[in-house]
């Protein structure tokens, strides 16, 4: 049918620019409450006495809960989902993370208490209302503070504030190769917390049924299933089968919408104690203050290379900063979505890791797009960059010698790193070539060397990154193994209807990356059926088998591949629907274009008239039951791993320390591509996010640990005026272990662009001295850094 | 303690006793139940809340419905017309200008603005003219695209 490879127009589209997307917050039910939060002020701090009085006697108010009423009933803490243990072999250390604080807060925005009232103001008024008693304690918010001598603690049980701390590969190989290494590059530097800011602000309705006993909750989550499984099973103690989670159009998620949250569970449970719907939408500085940030390493690396320029050794050492609470992934992000990565496009023989977790007075930190991997490929391409410019060597070339070389995973093997991942397919030089010619290397290289011979002023920069990432994520056999507490599959239902329309019914979920028309695309092609002829169902427990959920660029490669297992179904018993009613044997057949032939011949029957005799079996094989419609669970087989070859072209304003990106080159290699429009637009927005914490974006605390940059005036989102037009293009080189041949696209952007901007600044700079600079780069920084230099 | 308001919105002719403290934004979603115009920050900075107020674009999680007293409004549900969409709308679409569609509406109306002052602008000028509207899914470039497209469409 020619449908896969196409930039069919989305069909989502329809309602979204017409006003007529359902969001959570756009959801009202009758009789519904709303409810607001009172929240610390304080980084930390003892809670003495809570005081609900005025608040409960205040206009409009159904009812106020504290955390001392939720522990009297018994309500759990929020778990989390992944365990990292100790070098040692101790155990993780997994403090509580109660849903309302009862007896000490831990941050700014640890909730305290819920407010129910009539209207949304009346909630907010008499949360001002509330009066907490708090006995103020020192906080600490650095990650390197957190394990210093004296450093306020935490928690009771959690010495040094240290929950877990982790090594991968080998040190005392590592340690000897940088000893013999000809050049050592070394970089010491904070990857910056961000905050994730998706445009629409979480929202939770809680919606409790008496009649029927039952429960739904409306969340703004990437992962229903998954919300559904944590707060039934861990917090609230309700039977799975009386919950019905709803994750209806969620406006962007970026990772800040997987984890389970607090207010969850609260509308939940409160919509039981009043008998009335609960509602809580978050305000921007709610936003800000609760949703899990991203990042926050403290990196020290050292990258050996021999005298010929061949990497030998590269030795890591990073603190991550988790914030207050283990949040629900949490402990694998620094680590095995970091670590593992550590090898990148490189034949470097020895490869060594080692982190620590440490908490702080700060919101969580959690998955952020990308991941683990950002920080990962920061470290390698910054690290590779700065050798480069401090040997003297061209950037691209450095690369190019260390490339792993090409593997197709079928005929050549995968490729087996020093950190446990096996890469399942790569080409990296093909993608840098690629990326060199479309940005015309040799011909900047001059306009650079002759701006800096003019002397006027012209301050060129090229920098690069070459990344890999894992996604697809995952085996449920190997991250159960690395401490995963779940499994990592994708469901999918495909139900034939008796026209021979499809409805599917995913556990992926949506929230922007086009799963209605990409998946549409797959079945159309799959069953050959018009791509108007299928509907794709996916953010509802009561409908999807199981799901789960989105995130880690997994949506396509797993939960695709989940839809094609189960067309395999269809198209088997098809096949012996077709070989009755064509009165032919089944292996004689051939389905193709939406119709079973007979091989050889022009008898051939359309899969319309299969799925009616399936629904209407009048004449049907014998033994063979009725209908059309088949549920698969698919657990991938090894990662996926996406790489790509990013340049950007810079100009730094010296007067100001202003930097422009003049051009963004990003040649990309997802394996297959189903809709290149969708994937393209993907890069645009990672890369985006990329620049974004190169240039702009900082969460910033002050050594209380007040949020400082908790709005749109202190924290930067880029703008429409701050960017570039992107070029993008790809290289494919297929997945060779799913049967659609697809790697995944939605965190390349943001992997691989900020060291490519960071690079290419040092690279406009580094004649006037500059040798180092701290993300974000704002103009500030780059022209002191300038100043200081010269 | 409420104001009378009688406001025209998509054509439709609408009075209400409002809270005055009710910001328009929650009167349109909340009283008239329009919820394409949605509520990405409530400080003005986002955009996401962007309708059409007597003609301008305005953000309307900062104005008061009682300011709105008399005012004419077109939000993103009264922009197509007869069952037309507006060529704003088949832009977007047509370039890929929305991903996730929460700042789509809010876009649409700023870009509509632009389009009524400037017909033919620049890509600068178009990135100049939605520098107030946030978005965090396409990284603007098919914005821009479909800003130029219904420019040329027009």
């Amino acid at each position: 049918m020619g449908v896969i490879g196409q930039s069919i127009k989305r069909v989502e589209d329809q309602r979204f620019i017409t006003g007529k997307g359902r969001y959570t917050d756009d959801i009202a039910l009758p009789n519904s409450t709303f409810a607001a939060l009172v929240r610390s002020p304080h980084a930390h701090a003892a809670i003495n006495n809570v005081d609900t009085t005025a608040a409960a006697a205040a206009d409009g108010v159904v009812a106020v809960f504290t955390g001392a009423d939720l522990e009297a009933a018994g309500v759990g803490g929020l778990p989390c989902g992944w365990q990292v243990d100790f070098k040692s072999g101790d155990t993780m250390k997994e403090p509580a993370h109660p849903v309302l604080a009862a007896t000490k807060v831990r941050h700014v925005g640890d909730p305290v208490a819920i407010v129910l009232a009539e209207s949304r103001e009346q909630a907010a008024d008499a949360a001002e209302l509330v009066v907490v008693d708090y006995e103020v304690l020192d906080a600490v918010v650095a990650a390197t503070q957190a394990t210093a001598e004296g450093a306020p603690q935490l928690f009771d049980d959690v010495p040094n504030n240290t929950p877990f701390d982790w090594e991968l590969g080998d040190q005392a190989a590592t340690d000897a190769a940088l000893a013999s290494a000809a050049h050592v590059t070394t970089l010491e530097y904070d990857n910056q917390r961000l905050i994730p800011n998706a445009i629409e602000p979480r929202c939770a309705i809680g919606d409790y049924d008496g009649a029927r006993d039952h429960y739904t909750l409306y969340t703004s989550s990437q992962n229903p299933h998954v919300i559904r499984l944590l707060m039934t099973a861990f917090v609230l103690g309700l039977p799975e089968h009386k919950v019905r989670v709803v994750s209806p159009d969620v406006g962007g998620g970026f990772g800040s919408k997987i984890f389970h949250y607090a207010e969850e569970v609260l509308v939940t449970w409160c919509s039981r104690q009043i008998g009335r719907p609960v509602k809580w939408t978050a305000s921007r500085s709610e936003a800000f203050l609760t949703d899990a940030h991203g990042r926050d390493h403290h990196t020290r690396v050292d990258l050996g290379l021999d005298a010929d320029g061949n990497f030998v050794g590269l030795r890591v050492k990073t603190v991550a900063n988790l914030g207050a609470y283990l949040s629900t992934f949490a402990p694998c992000v620094p680590t095995y979505l970091y670590g593992t990565l550590l090898q990148g496009l490189y034949t470097t023989p020895a490869v060594h890791v080692d982190v620590t977790g440490v908490f702080t007075n700060t919101t969580p930190v959690d998955a952020l797009r990308g991941a683990g991997r950002p920080e990962a490929t920061y470290v390698l391409e910054r690290t590779v960059e700065q050798a480069a410019l401090e040997t003297g060597r061209d950037p691209a070339q450095l690369r190019s010698q260390n490339f792993i070389p090409a593997f197709d995973g079928v005929e050549q093997e995968g490729y087996q790193t020093q950190v446990a991942l096996q890469y399942d397919s790569g080409n990296y030089g093909a993608a840098l070539e690629k990326a060199l010619a479309a940005i015309g290397y040799d011909e900047l290289r001059a306009e650079q060397a002759q701006a800096r011979a003019a002397g006027n002023g012209r301050h060129i920069g090229i920098g690069f990154s070459t990344y890999i990432e894992a996604c697809g994520i995952a085996p449920s056999a190997v991250v159960g193994a690395l401490g995963a507490r779940a499994g990592l599959f994708e469901s999918a239902g495909v139900r034939v209807q008796p026209t021979g329309k499809v409805t599917v019914f995913t556990g992926s979920h949506s929230h922007g990356q086009g799963h209605e028309t990409t998946f549409a695309q797959v079945v159309a092609d799959g069953l050959g059926v018009g791509i108007e002829d299928v509907d794709i169902i996916h953010g509802d427990t009561e409908s999807v088998p199981f799901g789960m959920g989105t995130y880690g660029s997994r949506s396509l490669a797993v939960g695709g591949t989940a839809i094609v297992k189960s067309m395999d179904k269809i198209k088997e018993k098809g096949a012996k629907i077709a070989a009755h009613l064509l009165e032919a044997a089944e292996e004689d057949l051939e389905f193709a274009e939406g119709s079973w032939t007979v091989k050889g011949t022009d008898q051939s029957i359309a899969f319309g008239e299969v799925a009616l005799a399936a629904y209407v079996p009048h004449n049907f094989p014998e033994g063979l039951e009725p209908g059309l419609e088949f549920t698969s669970f698919y657990d991938p087989a090894n990662f996926t791993f996406p790489f790509g070859a990013h340049i950007a072209v810079v100009e730094v304003d010296a007067e100001t320390g202003v930097v422009a990106v003049r051009r963004y080159v990003a040649v990309d290699d997802v394996g297959n591509i189903v809709n290149p429009m969708i994937v393209e637009g993907q890069v645009h927005g990672g890369i985006t996010h990329g620049i974004g914490q190169a240039l702009f974006e900082e969460a910033v605390y002050d050594d209380s640990g007040q949020l400082i940059s908790g709005s749109y005036m202190d924290y930067v989102l880029p703008r429409a005026d701050d960017l570039p037009s992107f070029e993008t293009d790809h290289t494919v080189t297929p997945c060779p272990h799913n049967p659609l041949g697809v790697k995944g696209a939605g965190e390349t952007g943001t992997i691989g662009s900020p060291p490519a901007i960071v690079n290419a600044v040092l690279d406009a700079l580094w004649p006037l001295g500059v040798r180092d600079l701290a993300m974000p780069l704002t103009p500030q920084k780059v022209w002191q850094a300038i100043q200081q230099a010269s | 303690m409420s104001v009378a308001i009688k406001v025209t919105v998509n054509g439709q002719t609408h009075e209400h006793e409002v809270e005055p403290r009710q910001m328009l934004v929650s009167y349109l979603r909340e009283e008239l139940g329009l919820t394409g115009t949605h509520v990405g920050c409530d400080t003005s900075n986002c955009g996401a809340c962007t309708a059409i107020v007597d003609g301008q674009a305005v953000k309307v999680c900062t104005m008061l419905a009682a300011q709105a007293d008399g005012a004419e409004i077109t939000t993103i549900e009264g922009l197509a017309a007869n069952g037309t969409l507006h060529p704003l709308q088949e832009a977007f679409r047509e370039t890929h200008g929305l991903q996730c569609g929460f700042c789509t509406p809010g876009m649409i109306m700023a870009a509509w603005q632009l389009l009524e002052r400037n017909a033919t602008p620049s890509d600068a000028e178009v990135r100049h003219a939605l520098e107030g509207n946030f978005c965090r899914c396409t990284g603007y470039d098919n914005i821009i695209k479909a800003v130029q497209h219904a420019a040329e469409s027009a």
